[in-house]
């Protein structure tokens, strides 16, 4: 599996993975509820919580290059709209809320997916109560996900290995034709799968 | 579209919760009892695909690019309820792992382009189906319905964020409105191109409507239906009647507006819609709305032609849904 960039490190093997998942979502989710309903004259809170995420991240082993990376490509996003809160009265102390609390928000997201595996947030899911048509389509959307990401990557390399350089114009046709290919592809292999759930014992 | 936390506040955030948690509940009920199981990794996997399909970026003017929402397409591929799913499946996806899109404002995603975007879509998408029968009628619906989508879905966004006191509604109306207009003409040509990709080979899939659970959809439809009128007074409702006294904050933000849609990238046919906007009654809204449905609607008309050739001896209704 060699796209599985989501959530490199949920893996890892540190104190902090080692933790019960839902010590962490609680803890993530009480983070990111208190950072989004105290006002931001509140500045100590907002500090003791980004000492705790550092501490945490540090102890997590995860690469401080990986977690920086991340929060600033998912910056730009946050930014967009952050925009557009200054043309108000008092907008630029807004304009700061918005972008503390965000960064915040994101660091301990990140932290929270990247030392938790996706399987365990589902147990977790299916203990709050939710419904399990929902966690089976959740689960079964997290499986495929990098063998399509593959198959994208597999008709990509066909389509140049076929063309020399794509002229602007055509790569929206070839990109949507790509697309079109890609839910062919997962229909058919929805029909393989559904076979090998049965012989299994599924249902 | 994905609204990071911190830009909701708690009562903005549990509302839309509840508004999500009645239509993907709704949908869920409705799978339960229609979906066969045979259906159930098909879903799965659609909801693998738009994920996929949303990380393809198109190139746009200037170096940017942009890529498929894919609310329209996943609603026209299977039927608006398991739309909802596979959209809410994504975002939760994109929430937990990819941190793209806030956990707490994970609510008002889920009903801005899982609930909102599928259910419109549905009933432009159906309103046009009654006189576009053939394929490329289906084609010109769904990209006029991908488009009208990506610009509702975007006014409820606008409608969250206002409600939450992060942006005054007379600025982030328009430019969220303006943005996603532009946005939504790339939506609907995705949407469009793909279709008759999959219509060019596998013209079953969309002909029949592989899914089970595409009929008796009227029930739920109603549900969604009223979720969203309820979203409609909460969010919006209160800031349309006031849009007058923001006359002048619009014009003076104009400036910046070009500005903001310059670091977008899509710079180019934006002014009429905001110029129509500034005008700032009810009237000249609906009439700006109006007139870029219909321009993506030609858009639509005269691709669909180059795209499907007529055939001479077609039969005229052999697909009504």
């Amino acid at each position: 599996m060699r796209h599985d960039f989501f959530d490199r490190f949920s893996r890892l093997d540190s104190s902090i993975h080692h933790l019960p998942s839902s010590l962490k979502l609680l803890f993530s989710f009480g983070i990111i509820f208190t950072t989004v309903i105290v006002p931001v004259y509140y500045q100590w809170v907002f500090f003791v919580f980004f000492t705790i995420l550092i501490l945490v991240s540090f102890m997590s082993k995860i690469p401080w290059r990986f977690i920086g990376g991340r929060i600033l490509f998912l910056e730009p996003f946050a930014l967009g709209i952050a925009v557009l809160s200054l043309f108000q009265h008092n907008g630029f102390a807004i304009f700061l809320s918005i972008l503390i609390k965000s960064t915040l928000c994101l660091f301990t997201i990140i932290l929270f997916s990247n030392t938790t595996p996706f399987s365990e947030i589902l147990v977790i899911f299916r203990r709050i109560g939710i419904p399990a048509l929902l966690i089976t389509i959740l689960a079964l959307t997290y499986r495929y996900l990098f063998v399509l990401i593959d198959e994208a990557v597999r008709l990509r390399r066909a389509r140049d290995s076929r063309m020399f350089v794509i002229r602007r114009s055509r790569i929206w046709l070839s990109l949507t034709s790509l697309m079109g290919q890609l839910f062919i592809r997962s229909t058919e292999r929805s029909e393989r799968i559904y076979t090998a759930m049965i012989s299994r014992g599924w249902k | 579209m994905h609204i990071p936390d911190g830009f909701l506040d708690a009562k903005t955030a549990i509302a839309t919760g509840v508004f999500s948690i009645a239509g993907l509940g709704t949908a869920l009920r409705h799978a339960r009892q229609h979906l066969q199981s045979r259906e159930i990794p098909l879903v799965g996997l659609t909801a693998a695909f738009i994920f996929v399909a949303q990380m393809l970026n198109f190139p746009v003017a200037g170096g940017t690019s942009g890529h498929l929402i894919g609310a329209t397409l996943a609603m026209v591929l299977l039927g608006p309820s398991v739309a909802i799913i596979v959209m809410s499946s994504v975002l939760i996806i994109q929430a937990s792992i990819f941190a793209d899109g806030g956990l707490l404002a994970l609510g008002a995603n889920i009903f801005n382009m899982a609930i909102v975007a599928p259910v419109s879509g549905y009933v432009v998408y159906k309103t046009m189906r009654i006189l576009l029968r053939d394929t490329r009628g289906q084609l010109i619906s769904a990209s006029v319905a991908s488009w009208c989508t990506t610009v509702i879905a975007s006014v409820f966004c606008a409608g969250e964020l206002a409600w939450s006191g992060t942006a005054p509604w007379n600025i982030v109306f328009p430019a969220m409105a303006g943005i996603h207009a532009v946005i939504g003409v790339g939506e609907g040509l995705i949407t469009m191109l793909v279709l008759s990709a999959i219509v060019k080979t596998r013209p079953e899939l969309l002909t029949n409507t592989s899914i089970r659970s595409n009929r008796n959809e009227n029930k739920s439809t109603l549900i969604y239906g009223i979720v969203i009128i309820l979203g409609l007074i909460l969010l919006i409702v209160p800031f349309a009647s006031r849009l007058p006294d923001g006359l002048d904050r619009v014009a003076q933000s104009l400036g910046f507006e070009s500005k903001k849609v310059a670091n977008h990238g899509f710079s180019t046919p934006l002014k009429g819609y905001n110029f129509f906007g500034i005008e700032s009654n009810a009237l000249s809204t609906i009439a700006a709305g109006m007139s870029g449905a219909g321009l993506v609607f030609a858009i639509s008309f005269l691709l669909a032609g180059v795209l499907i050739p007529r055939k001479k001896n077609a039969d005229n209704s052999p697909y009504s849904t």
